[in-house]
């Protein structure tokens, strides 16, 4: 009688092609990048991390309610994105626009939705960060945790159906693995055979819940077999790691028609979000440490630069340039009209149904007998 | 004839059949009148809407090879195959967050709940994901799918297996809520609600699946399909509203067969659609009769009865002659035992009483604690 133990001794090993100090390690085997797709990777990064400074000081501000960074996780981001075709559906948690901003959301189109303006391709119905975009094949980000899992799942299956050389890609956090959503969502798509990739970005928090407390197991990748799903362990902070994984669960979920399981090591080096000040449950020189020394920005910019690809100047011109246009982006998002009151009453239906074309009859005569009282700055 | 239909259903598993009488409901059938089963009339609208567009599919635990716990989709993994006939795990959870994502992605399926009671492992996609979508992406994500399977009371199941959901979901914006009674019902509805570009929750009732119906040629047509938001009067009266949905409009009718009798005219509105809620025809009778009894199986707090006294009150005050009366399961949870079951439902008794008391008020009015 053998009780397989609960942990294997060994803890998965991590895929790596980039050490610390930007360097291929030798023997490693991966896919080049060239140097268009390169600079492309890493000016996306740098404008990830511009964008979320200064949006995250906006709500400082008051001028935005809400918001949340992707500090530390730049690698995942824009890698991950990178290995992907704009046909692939992308099914996110909240903490990756950075796949948004590969695929060519602009900063403005970022301001237009934090501000909720009327300009926002969500019309102004939900709080600062829940991009979508569905000319970007990327569905509007929804607050629950992990119920992207099941519906990736859901959506690949539509993919499989349709025969589309595309797949689905969904992503979660560490914390987002405990939800009974991630099991099904798992289990689902190994039974159903369909071309799902799921990344985890193991950040090692969620909230304030370290990932000691999160799960018993060694990690998220040991449990990919436990639902007879292929699965590998990678380094987040490593672009090019991050990008060679990708591509290569990509051909396999495509031509095998499979569910594949990504987990990514890396850090969240932010705030939860602008709700939470980590700093009460962690150390402050722990974020240091991962802020400076495992930088992944810092990381690529050493691999990209020792090509020849990048310059010192390049990033200083870079920097000044996405600052000065976020900047301008969002003077015109928060001056820009908010969505008109026609905007509360539709998309509740495909077609208004009579007790809201009656109430926003009734809100209009209202609104005409008393002007006085109504808010100069909703429009009609 | 009376007729009982007793299962031991295990939660989430396969109901093993108890005792099994055949369960009919004779009308004096109208000439050459064709009679179709409830059970009859939703396997065939789901075999046309299925026939006529290949986007559309069934899943669920047992839809396939078992046939259908209750046998609604029988024969339909023979006619339409795996791919869009799919037996899932038990994981509500996870096939309904399935489901939702492939409605996202442009296929229309029809998800089945063994029974409602177990759509709560799933609530938040049906309500967080499925009703919100379209209107937090502004239009982005539409989202066709249908959430069908027995509701409310059965019988001899308990308190897990006999929750009514009619109210909880119909209060919810971004849904739409159906409850057919009849075979005509089933099919017309069922075909709109499978047809509809918004979520539809689909409240079928297991008592009713083996009852027999007369079914016109027009509801057999494979085109056929009913207006989603539109109550049926189902007996024309003069003094006296009863409104119901589902089982409870039987029970509505077989009362007011007892009340004519004793020169009470009840008119008998089948409501069809809860969501939206057919507030006109309810508040036209009302100003019509002056007197309201609601009727309904679940639970009495925030039930629909409650909304459809705020609405009369509302819009029709003046012309009441008498507090609307509401019907409905009693504040507990559903007993087990089956004289503790008759005491915690609605019979037809009831109704009369309450239907009387809103014409005469000779009888004092029950206490409610």
């Amino acid at each position: 009688m053998n009780f397989t133990s609960e942990s294997s001794g060994k803890r998965i090993p991590c895929f790596r092609v980039l050490d610390d100090n930007g360097y291929p390690i030798a023997g490693s085997i991966f896919e080049q990048v060239n140097k268009e797709v390169a600079v492309r990777m890493y000016s996306g990064m740098v404008t990830l991390q511009i964008m979320d400074t200064i949006l995250y000081e906006t709500q400082r501000q008051g001028r935005i309610s809400f918001y949340l960074t992707s500090t530390g996780e730049e690698a995942i981001n824009l890698a991950s994105a990178a290995a992907l075709s704009p046909d692939d559906v992308v099914l996110p948690q909240y903490r990756e626009p950075g796949v948004l901003l590969w695929r060519g959301f602009t900063l403005q189109e970022f301001a237009n939705q934090c501000f909720g303006n009327k300009a926002d391709y969500g019309k102004g119905r939900q709080m600062p960060i829940h991009y979508g975009s569905q000319k970007h094949n990327y569905f509007t980000v929804s607050s629950p945790i992990a119920t992207q899992l099941p519906q990736a799942a859901g959506v690949a299956y539509s993919l499989k159906m349709d025969k589309k050389d595309a797949c689905v890609v969904t992503y979660m956090g560490d914390g987002g693995t405990s939800e009974g959503d991630f099991h099904a969502a798992l289990n689902f798509a190994a039974v159903m055979e369909v071309p799902v990739i799921f990344i985890c970005r193991n950040n090692g928090w969620a909230i304030s819940t370290p990932i000691t407390e999160q799960f018993r197991s060694d990690g998220v990748v040991v449990r990919g077999q436990a639902y007879g799903i292929r699965s590998i362990r990678v380094d987040g902070n490593d672009a090019l790691a991050v990008y060679n994984s990708v591509r290569t669960a990509r051909q396999t979920a495509i031509n095998e028609q499979r569910p594949i399981l990504i987990e990514a090591l890396t850090y969240r080096v932010g705030h939860h979000s602008t709700s939470d000040d980590s700093t009460k449950y962690r150390a402050v020189d722990e974020i240091e440490h991962w802020k400076t020394a495992q930088n992944p920005v810092s990381r690529f910019r050493k691999w990209v630069q020792g090509n020849g690809w990048w310059t010192d100047e390049d990033e200083s011109e870079f920097r000044s340039n996405i600052r000065k246009q976020l900047m301008e982006a969002i003077q015109l998002a928060a001056r820009k009209e908010k969505p008109p009151i026609a905007n509360l009453f539709t998309d509740v239906y495909e077609e208004n149904p009579p007790n809201l074309v009656e109430q926003e009859r009734s809100l209009g005569e209202t609104i005409k007998k008393h002007p006085q009282d109504y808010p100069s700055d909703v429009p009609l | 004839m009376s007729a009982i239909l007793r299962k031991i259903i295990a939660p989430g598993g396969i109901p093993a059949w108890g005792i099994r009488v055949i369960a009919s409901r004779t009308y004096s059938s109208s000439a050459g009148g064709k009679e179709m089963t409830v059970r009859d009339a939703l396997n065939s609208a789901l075999d046309e809407e299925m026939s006529a567009d290949p986007s559309v599919l069934l899943m669920g635990e047992e839809v396939g090879e078992y046939q259908g716990a209750y046998k609604v989709s029988k024969g339909l993994l023979d006619k339409y195959g795996p791919k869009r006939v799919i037996d899932t795990p038990i994981t509500e959870a996870g096939f309904t967050g399935m489901a939702v994502g492939a409605a996202y992605h442009g296929l229309r399926p029809v998800v089945e709940f063994m029974t409602f009671n177990f759509s709560m492992q799933a609530i938040d996609h049906i309500i967080n994901s499925a009703a919100k979508s379209n209107y937090m992406s502004s239009g982005q994500i539409s989202v066709p799918i249908v959430f069908r399977g027995p509701n409310g009371a059965a019988a001899g199941v308990g308190a897990q297996h006999s929750q009514c959901y009619a109210a909880w979901y119909a209060s919810c914006p971004g849904l739409k809520v159906l409850a057919p009674y009849n075979s005509e019902d089933a099919r017309g509805l069922l075909k709109a609600a499978i047809r509809d570009p918004d979520p539809v929750v689909f409240l079928e009732n297991e008592l009713l699946y083996g009852e027999s119906f007369p079914i016109s040629a027009e509801a057999l047509d494979s085109s056929f399909c009913l207006p989603i938001g539109k109550a049926k009067i189902e007996r024309e009266g003069k003094d006296v509203t009863i409104v119901a949905f589902s089982k409870m409009v039987g029970y509505a009718l077989k009362a007011a067969e007892i009340l004519a009798k004793e020169g009470v005219s009840a008119e008998v509105i089948n409501l069809r659609s809860i969501r939206p809620l057919d507030r006109a025809t309810i508040n036209t009778s009302v100003r019509k009769t002056n007197r309201l009894v609601t009727v309904e199986e679940g639970f009495p707090q925030h039930g629909v009865g409650a909304e459809i006294c705020a609405s009369i009150v509302e819009e029709s005050f003046e012309y009441l002659d008498a507090p609307v009366e509401r019907i409905t399961g009693a504040d507990v949870p559903m007993p087990y035992a089956a004289n503790l079951e008759r005491m915690a439902v609605p019979q037809v008794d009831d109704i009369v009483r309450a239907a009387k008391r809103t014409c005469y008020r000779s009888v004092p009015v029950a206490v409610n604690a």
